[in-house]
């Protein structure tokens, strides 16, 4: 018990040390590929340290939502990541929250955010919270739906508990896995705001959603908001590296070793998730906002398919 | 006795309102009275909701002449006894200062008392007689109290649509309860459950009931009434017909379903459960484009029943398939969400009274920025609103986790009707939950967030000190039911159990706080857990922040991307905020259509946008209905207008025919 709370504590300080320099990998990587220089992956932590050094500005007519949303949309994605085993499966608070629980607390901190962007007035707030819920009102349910057939494969909805079933490799080529994998990228490319879905380094008002919500905020809100950001998509990260390719995880019972172990193979894959992910958005273009029903409902459908195509496989 | 004298109490004070209605006094008064009516029936219930055998039983030599009055108080009316004072205590601190800002408070205030007082008889029913007259005074109370401001045509349309679908709901349940008690006659629920029915009996019986019991509760295509009775009511009557009445409601349909009914075949289940999923996604799809604040959470109280209904459906489905254990969970599941649904519904309605109050105004178009006018109610509806949403740590999450964990857990069962029912439901659950969320951010962030919208929501003032305590009480309850959820779950065992023949069993190795049911592996919760976690790392960031870098603060203009405006016209509007989902979701379900008038370039005249909804369950259903009644009414009009000698041919024409049957049946 005692060991799953030193790990529970340094992989909750791992997730946040780590989350800026993942976010500035996949900033250089796309550079590289644009045939830029690129700025140097540390560039996320100095902008965070120069956003804490400076006066926030609120305006008149912002309440106190606008001041206390930033705070609890990172703690809430925070407490999300948590759940999210990284290195070891040894946790203390594994069993405080499951997946469920996960997509909860990401939807805690989405409602807030998007409340935070309607605080103020301001015309492009409410277009970004529009548009961010109309985004959630789909990819939340996705998201369960993979949930849902991955807890039927492992019989558990604990992302800890479905690792370990697959870290067991009794489930063979699964179509229903396969199919599972797909939605959740998707989400994971709603969620996190990423292209095709979002742009995050967009300037062009109109097309933004995530950055919409944000353009009132300076000084340490932005800066909380901002770290939010790359803690939500470290979180998708470790979760499709951890329920997918969960090799090398530390395992219950195991000691330093197996942890540094552990440690190795997340850095590995969540690097090479970041570069992949850097491809993809480079090679494709954003969608149109009406655009993103199909490409989210396809993820629930998808999400819904791969449970049915469990009960297939089981009959055959 | 306690109970006893509570409902006593109310008849009293519904007497008095009567007697001195003409007093401004006397309504305070008589609500003071409401409430500790109301208490002592909550404290009442709470102390027999620990006991898990005896159920004390009272027999009155009063009602029918064959038939004397069976009283019966056990787990599951204490359970919502509970549940309906604890909302009915709050509902009438709220009115001491409502009724201020009635316009005719002597309308309100007797049949405020008689509905509580009808909504608490029908729980206490144990034969059929008492349940279907309780069940008469508690819809014809809550018609009085919905036609109480009867100057406006749409409130008087709104109580006839009631009254008739109140009519024909009790007529369900009538027929319901006579097909059980069969020819003998013997009404008692006792003698009801010791009879033996044949598949056809026990198909008519369920069909009643889901009709009768489905029509007060909202159930889709039955709902047609609901978003328009609730809002028409004085708020805090709102708030008990949403929260409590549909419980009552869905009090009758557990009562029948799973009590007097023993042996629900588990076809009947995943209909229910398939009903509720698609309650619950129109529901909301309603709810989130509605402009008016009240007909918003009215279509949500839609979505809320179907969540409940999802519970309960699995919880047929399980037990009629012999997995009593998953019953258990799927049962307390569907009852954790219906106390939570009548504690944030009625903390919401609330909310839209003191809206309603402070501004005159319950259209979201022309509220905003009431947050920093209205401090407490602001922060209370925003605790409701979160709380609805499924948003953990508040009561709202717990139940609806407890319900996907059910619902998970559904294709264990060996038919393929629920393997691939179970997803589909899944599917539409998940969905239902992501568009209250997108629904109450836009209720909230339009009515109490921005810049007010009309000059009377930037005149808005807080309310005063009843309405404001009843809000914060009810908000502190979505809290505390949250963070501790396996106290609840532990209490709610009571009730299952005798309902379901097994404990519901919180996995053991675990221990307090850790909310796992099925099994340890099978995945937990822990809202005190994550309270406690939660707080203590938003403490530590907010702390390192503060120590990192600076708090300097500085107010300024909105910076807008450099447009600078005062107009507030230029913020969303509830109709904006919705278009994309309406564009998604209506554009084929409601056949949604959008129009914009352009003036021409040099004419001052304003733009406009029109929207166009077609509702398909008015359209297809209710229509279709008049249509039929009407045509059928127009050929029997005829037999008005006949000579003597034809009503005589009649007469005997009838004869003739009812002696041909008797005469067949003897053979």
């Amino acid at each position: 018990m005692t060991m799953a709370m030193l790990w529970q504590v340094l992989h909750i300080l791992l997730i946040v040390a780590l989350a800026p320099l993942v976010t500035g990998w996949v900033r250089l990587v796309k550079s590289r590929l644009n045939g830029r220089c690129g700025p140097s992956p540390l560039q996320p932590y100095r902008d965070l340290f120069r956003l804490l050094q400076k006066e926030s500005v609120v305006a008149h007519s912002a309440s106190w939502v606008f001041r206390a949303a930033p705070y609890i949309t990172f703690a809430a994605i925070w407490l999300a990541a948590c759940a999210v085993p990284t290195f070891t499966l040894n946790m203390a608070l594994v069993p405080a929250a499951d997946l469920i629980a996960v997509v909860a607390l990401l939807g805690l901190a989405r409602f807030w955010t998007a409340l935070a962007g309607m605080d103020v007035g301001t015309s492009f707030g409410g277009l970004g919270s529009s548009r961010e819920m109309l985004i959630a009102s789909l990819a939340e349910p996705a998201m369960l739906m993979v949930t849902f057939s991955l807890s039927l494969l492992s019989g558990s909805t604990s992302p800890a508990r479905i690792m370990m079933f697959v870290l067991s490799g009794n489930i063979g080529l699964s179509v229903s896995l396969g199919l599972a994998l797909v939605a959740l990228i998707m989400v994971a490319l709603a969620e996190t705001g990423r292209i095709p879905i979002d742009n995050p380094a967009t300037h062009l008002e109109l097309t933004m959603v995530h950055e919409a919500m944000l353009l009132e905020y300076s000084g340490r809100h932005l800066a909380m908001m901002d770290m939010a950001a790359m803690v939500r998509l470290l979180l998708f990260l470790a979760l499709i590296g951890g329920v997918f390719l969960p090799f090398g995880i530390g395992l219950p019972g195991g000691g330093p070793a197996q942890a540094a172990v552990g440690l190795a193979a997340f850095l590995a894959r969540t690097f090479a998730l970041a570069s992949l992910m850097a491809v993809f958005e480079t090679s494709i273009a954003k969608m149109r906002v009406f655009r993103y029903a199909d490409f989210l409902g396809g993820a629930l459908l998808l999400g819904l398919l791969a449970t049915i195509f469990h009960y297939v496989s089981e009959a055959v | 006795m306690l109970i006893a004298a509570a409902l006593g109490l109310l008849l009293v004070l519904a007497l008095l309102a009567v007697m001195f209605g003409a007093f401004a006094r006397t309504h305070s008064l008589v609500y003071a009275g409401c409430g500790i009516a109301s208490l002592a029936l909550l404290v009442g219930g709470l102390r027999h909701l620990g006991v898990v055998e005896a159920s004390p039983s009272l027999v009155l030599p009063m009602g029918l002449p064959w038939l004397s009055a069976h009283l019966r108080l056990d787990n599951l009316s204490a359970l919502f006894m509970v549940i309906v004072n604890v909302s009915g205590a709050a509902a009438s601190l709220f009115a001491i200062g409502y009724n201020r800002h009635l316009p005719e408070p002597a309308r309100v205030t007797p049949f405020f008392a008689l509905f509580l007082f009808g909504m608490n008889a029908v729980l206490l029913a144990d034969d059929a007689f008492v349940f279907l007259t309780s069940w008469e005074f508690m819809s014809l109370s809550s018609w009085a109290l919905v036609i109480s401001d009867h100057t406006k045509k749409e409130n008087r349309n709104a109580a006839t649509l009631y009254l008739v679908m109140a009519v024909f709901g009790t007529f369900c349940l009538l027929t319901c309860f006579g097909t059980m008690a069969g020819a003998g006659g013997d009404y008692t629920f006792a003698a009801m459950r010791a009879r033996e029915l044949g598949p056809l009996a026990m198909f008519l019986v369920v069909l009643l009931a889901l009709f009768g019991a489905g029509s007060k509760a909202g159930l889709v295509p039955l709902h047609a009434w609901l978003p328009l009775a609730h809002p028409a009511a004085p708020s805090h009557v709102s708030a008990l017909m949403s929260g409590v009445m549909t419980k009552v409601a869905m009090y009758a349909l557990i009562r029948i379903l799973l009590d007097l009914r023993m042996d629900v075949a588990w076809q009947w289940g995943e209909a229910i459960m398939v009903v509720g999923g698609i309650t619950a996604v129109l529901g909301v799809l309603y709810a989130v484009l509605q402009d008016d604040l009240k007909t918003l959470l009215a279509y949500s109280t839609v979505e809320n029943i179907g969540v409940a209904l999802i519970g309960l459906g699995l919880a047929i489905a399980f037990k009629g398939s012999g997995e009593t254990s998953l019953a258990a969970l799927a049962l307390v599941a569907a009852l954790y969400h219906m106390i939570n649904h009548s504690i944030f519904k009625s903390l919401l309605f609330l909310g839209a009274g003191a809206v309603q109050t402070a501004s005159g105004e319950r259209s979201l178009a022309t509220l905003g920025g009431l947050l920093n006018r209205m401090p407490w109610t602001g922060a209370a509806v925003l605790v409701g609103a979160a709380a609805i949403s499924a948003l953990p740590p508040l009561n709202g999450f717990v139940s609806e986790w407890l319900i996907f964990q059910a619902l998970f857990k559904g294709p264990a069962l060996p038919h393929w009707a629920m393997k691939f029912g179970v997803p589909v439901v899944g599917a539409f659950l998940a969905l239902a939950a992501a568009l209250a969320a997108a629904c109450f951010v836009r209720a909230y962030g339009i009515a109490f967030l921005g810049r007010p919208r009309s000059p009377q929501a930037a005149a808005a003032g807080e309310v005063d000190w009843s309405m404001r305590s009843a809000m914060v009480l009810l908000a502190l309850l979505c809290v505390v039911l949250g963070a501790i959820p396996v106290t609840v779950t532990e209490a709610l065992d009571g009730v299952v159990q005798p309902l379901t023949g097994v404990h519901f069993a919180v996995s053991a190795d675990l221990g307090w706080p850790w909310l796992s049911p099925v099994s340890s592996t099978r995945g937990s919760y822990s809202g005190t857990v994550l309270v406690m976690v939660g707080l203590a790392m938003a403490a530590l960031t907010v702390f390192v922040v503060h120590r990192l870098g600076t708090t300097r603060l500085r107010r300024s203009d909105a910076w807008d991307c450099g447009h600078r405006e005062d107009i507030p016209q230029s913020q969303y509007t509830g109709q904006s905020f919705s278009q994309p989902l309406r564009r998604v979701f209506a554009a084929t379900l409601f056949a949604a259509r959008e129009e914009v008038e352009m003036p021409e370039p040099g004419d001052l005249g304003p733009a406009r946008l029109k929207v166009r909804l077609i509702d398909p369950i008015w359209l297809g259903f209710y229509v279709s209905i008049m249509v039929v009644v009407d045509f059928i009414a127009d050929r029997i009009n005829i037999l008005q207008f006949l000579t003597v000698r034809r009503y005589l041919l009649m007469m005997f024409g009838t004869l003739v025919i009812l002696l041909l049957v008797v005469a067949l049946r003897q053979q």
